[in-house]
């Protein structure tokens, strides 16, 4: 049934003066209204991952081979947790500037509980994010109460945090984990069986025509307009494709780490948090207008404290990860460019810098482009020096892209 | 609601309410008593501590000093959160939206259904179904609320105000942006939620609304009462209780009008 045979008009279809875009073409069309308004979306980082596949394929084949990439993902599990907390700091519209230091304190308790006290990991791992969430309630607290800026909290925090690591670790400095352990096997070698592999890749293109098709039924039992399958399919079918395409190109190499794997099952768990619940709709709300929140009766300061205790304990399991991939806990860990490489991977993957924009995918699409960078610039034996000035940079674009856009916004209505 | 009220029932009683903002004095023993069904206007210049009062009731400020009795009982509103949960609603003078999220999202915020699996459906057809009530004219419930108009803007908090089913709703200059025929379905809302028995309290600076729904209207000057009249005062009274005297710019205006008028008169004869 086509909507002109209703003679009541759908209850969201009065308005005359709308221009409704239905089945492709209409979705290809609001896509484009969408992307020149300065909704960027996931857009720049579709760019930035086939400009950066480019340029360093050329100059060195090793880039893109199977065993590389898969590599790259296991690189990239630690710090997309820690980008994923940073996500849900950067939707208040706050920061923390201590993940690194946390990520780093998280191993050196691991090391020190697990390799020198000898707890199970089954205690140590939920320590460790006790630990991390901790940590988070005081910075939650100091801003609450004493209306600390987020970022001088954390700046003391991430001085705290590596003075409590060093002071862990003791004069060793170190702590190697065992390579036979379940834990280093799950960060260096551990590996998705094939099938899995591709059964995830079909889950996220089912949920979108499952999705969309219970959506539609709801909409027309509710005499709502229903947006159509076309759209939908076309989605699902361009996304299972790619995913599947990737599946098969890791599997020519080791395949899909479980490291990554557990990652993205987060991913998908904080995105249906965010989008789905009132807990993340409340986020949104709080990082949009604080104060518009406050009226409406949303606890701003419980939801403000849950973002950051969220942050801490994610940067903690990070850590967790770091250590599991390094075989090892050391002074190092956490330091260097992992927070900005955490953050930066939030905004260059459409988390806004200034509060109620954003989405836990921006944490995997991100860590995916400064993995890639990071990778890269390894291949080509650029010192670390080259690869800070480097990866400060992106993020000083990431950061551009996402004021300008956020100007571009304001001035097409789209907050 | 769970149970509806007498008509002339006390909902809500207010003595020597103060609020000070450091050295200001924004509202001095105010006294206000709200019943069952009735509409009460409340009316004063800029400044004279209208808003403020709202905010003291929804929660958002604390008073200074002062009681306030709700439903026969002593009751402290010590969060917006609370006031809503106790049945007084209110529509703020800069609306308090959240211009990231949606006409859905804004009119149901801190109040989903199903806070666990968000029901979009539902939450859009119960959208749909308010906003018509007011005849809004709003193209889509799912853009983001900045990229609506003003008047827009003002209809979608009302409809949020309505969402909760109050005891007391409170619109803080609720048609200020809106067209003619809004400002109309405004009026007869607040009439219709009169009926059924709710209370409201209706800022605004239009002295044609004002008397032509309020029941009783109060007026603020300089954050104290000056005065309660019914419907039926007279323009002048009523501009001479705001500004506080019979001979203000508003009479002298009107004088000279008058006079002018006469003037042309004359020159024409
Ligand atoms: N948060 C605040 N901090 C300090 N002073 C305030 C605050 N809010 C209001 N005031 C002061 O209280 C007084 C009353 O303000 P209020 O907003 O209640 O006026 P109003 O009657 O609503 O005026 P208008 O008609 O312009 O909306 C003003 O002098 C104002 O400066
Ligand atoms: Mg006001």
């Amino acid at each position: 049934m086509s909507p002109s045979d209703n003679i009541e008009p759908r209850l969201d279809r009065a308005d005359s003066r709308v221009r409704h875009d239905a089945g492709l073409a209409g979705a290809l069309r609001g896509f484009i209204d969408q992307v020149r308004s300065g909704d960027l979306g996931m857009l720049p980082v579709f760019v930035g991952l086939l400009l950066i596949s480019i340029v360093f394929s050329a100059l060195n084949p090793v880039f893109l081979a199977p065993n590389n990439l898969v590599n790259l993902l296991f690189d990239a599990a630690a710090v997309g947790f820690i980008a994923l907390g940073v996500v849900c700091v950067l939707l208040l519209g706050e920061i923390d500037l201590s993940i690194g230091s946390m990520s780093g304190l998280a191993s050196a308790i691991t090391g020190v509980l697990w390799v020198g006290s000898g707890w199970p990991l089954l205690l140590v791992i939920p320590a460790v994010i006790l630990t991390g969430a901790i940590v988070g309630l005081i910075y939650g607290f100091l801003r609450n109460q004493f209306e600390m800026p987020s970022f001088v909290a954390t700046l003391s925090g991430l001085l705290a945090l590596l003075g409590l690591q060093l002071y862990l670790l003791g004069p060793t400095g170190s702590i190697n984990m065992p390579f036979s352990s379940a834990l280093v096997r799950f960060g260096q070698i551990l590996i998705m069986p094939a099938w899995l592999s591709y059964l995830v890749a079909i889950i996220p293109g089912t949920l979108i025509v499952w999705g969309a098709r219970r959506a539609d039924a709801q909409r027309e039992a509710a005499n709502l307009s229903s947006t159509g399958m076309s759209v939908p399919i076309a989605k699902a079918g361009v996304l299972t494709a790619a995913l599947l395409f990737a599946v098969w190109y890791l599997e020519q190499g080791r395949g899909v780490p479980w490291m990554f794997g557990v990652f993205v099952a987060f991913v998908a768990g904080l995105d249906y948090a965010l989008r789905r619940t009132k807990w993340g709709r409340s986020m949104f709300a709080v990082g949009g207008n604080a104060e518009a929140a406050r009226r409406s009766g949303i606890n701003v300061r419980r939801i403000r404290m849950s973002a950051f205790i969220v942050c801490s304990s994610f940067a903690a399991l990070g850590g967790v990860f770091a250590a599991a991939r390094l075989a090892s806990a050391s002074q190092q860990a956490g330091t260097g460019d992992v927070n900005l490489n955490a953050i930066a991977a939030a905004v260059i993957g459409g988390t806004s810098l200034f509060g109620g924009r954003g989405s836990a995918w921006s944490a995997l699409l991100g860590v995916l482009v400064i993995m890639a960078i990071s990778n890269g610039l390894t291949l080509l034996n650029l010192s670390s020096s080259l690869r800070y000035m480097i990866t400060g940079a992106v993020l000083a674009i990431a950061v551009i892209v996402d004021s300008l856009a956020r100007r571009s916004r304001a001035s097409h209505g789209r907050a | 609601m769970t149970r509806s009220h007498q008509p002339g029932e006390l909902l809500l009683r207010l003595r020597g309410v103060t609020k000070q903002f450091g050295a200001v004095t924004a509202l001095q023993d105010i006294e206000l008593d709200i019943h069952a069904g009735e509409v009460v206007a409340l009316v004063g210049d800029n400044g004279a501590g209208k808003s403020t009062l709202v905010k003291v009731l929804a929660g958002v400020h604390q008073p200074t000093t002062g009681t306030i009795e709700y439903l026969g009982q002593p009751a402290t509103f010590d969060s917006p959160g609370k006031a809503l949960e106790m049945g007084i609603a209110t529509v703020f003078q800069d609306l308090a939206l959240c211009e990231n999220l949606d006409v859905v999202a804004n009119l149901f915020l801190g109040h989903e259904v199903n806070p666990w699996a968000l029901d979009e459906v539902q939450m859009e057809v119960r959208a749909w179904t308010l906003l018509r009530e007011l005849a809004a004219r709003i193209p889509s419930v799912r853009e983001p609320i900045a990229s609506l108009s003003g008047g827009q803007r003002q209809t979608v908090a009302i409809a949020r105000s309505l969402l909760l089913d109050p005891k007391i709703i409170m619109l803080d200059e609720p048609t200020a942006a809106l067209g003619v025929a809004q400002t109309a379905e405004v009026l007869n809302l607040i009439e219709r939620v009169r009926d059924r028995g709710h209370g409201v309290i209706l800022i605004s600076h239009n002295m044609e609304d004002v008397r032509a729904v309020a029941d009783r209207i109060v007026v603020l000057r300089l954050g104290r009462n000056n005065g309660t009249f019914n419907a039926n005062i007279s323009h002048q009274e009523l501009v001479a209780a705001i500004t506080g005297a019979s001979e203000n710019s508003v009479s002298r205006r009107a004088a000279r009008k008058l006079e002018t008028a006469d003037q042309i008169g004359e020159a024409l004869q």
